[in-house]
């Protein structure tokens, strides 16, 4: 019962960010950090099984292997900008928030170069 | 590393509230702003140790070098 433990941790968070948010504006971001990275460890595990047994399966249906690690080296990407921007807007700073947010974008784009291209050559074979 | 550091974040705000009160009625204003200070640097350094554990875990699992 994963389920219980992080929401344990949420409330507790909850419950203490109220409390120190009277006097300690300052300390309310960091513990908010805090909570929002021991629940993503906590479930990190998990979504590396998840990965392997798709690893398993692309493996088996002979999908190159330059596609999944995009699709995967995206998503973390797109993780890691979304906490970022998550935390920056906490913290009334939506300015940031946004930069980082368009930082992400532009790296998932090059990320993805790669794959468009491939298709793009690919249409441009079948055209004659 | 787990729902220690929340609480220890947690103590650390609530101790430096009240050495912050303590010091202000005291007439320590700028020791108060240094007490206010040290305790937010305390909890940078251990919320900076945590989130590099997450990069790296992060960069493990999605593959990103």
């Amino acid at each position: 019962m994963e389920i219980l433990q992080i929401v344990g941790l949420g409330l507790i968070a909850a419950i203490l960010i109220v409390v120190v948010k009277q006097q300690r504006p300052e300390l309310v971001i960091q513990l908010s950090i805090a909570a929002g990275v021991i629940i993503f460890i906590l479930i990190l595990e998990k979504i590396s099984g998840v990965f392997s047994v798709i690893e398993e399966l692309s493996r088996r249906a002979d999908i190159d292997r330059l596609y999944l690690s995009t699709i995967l080296k995206i998503i973390g990407t797109a993780y890691i900008g979304e906490f970022g921007a998550q935390i920056c807007r906490d913290a009334g700073e939506s300015a940031v928030a946004a930069k980082i947010e368009l930082a992400a974008k532009i790296l998932v784009i090059i990320l993805a170069m790669p794959i468009i291209v491939a298709l793009l050559e690919s249409i441009i074979r079948l055209i004659p | 590393m787990g729902v220690e550091l929340v609480f220890k974040i947690a103590g650390i705000g609530i101790i430096t509230a009240v050495l912050h009160s303590i010091l202000k009625q005291f007439g320590k204003e700028e020791l108060a702003h240094l007490t206010t200070l040290a305790g937010v640097a305390v909890c940078l350094l251990m919320v900076i140790q945590l989130l590099a554990n997450l990069f790296e875990m992060v960069r493990t699992v999605f593959q990103l070098h």
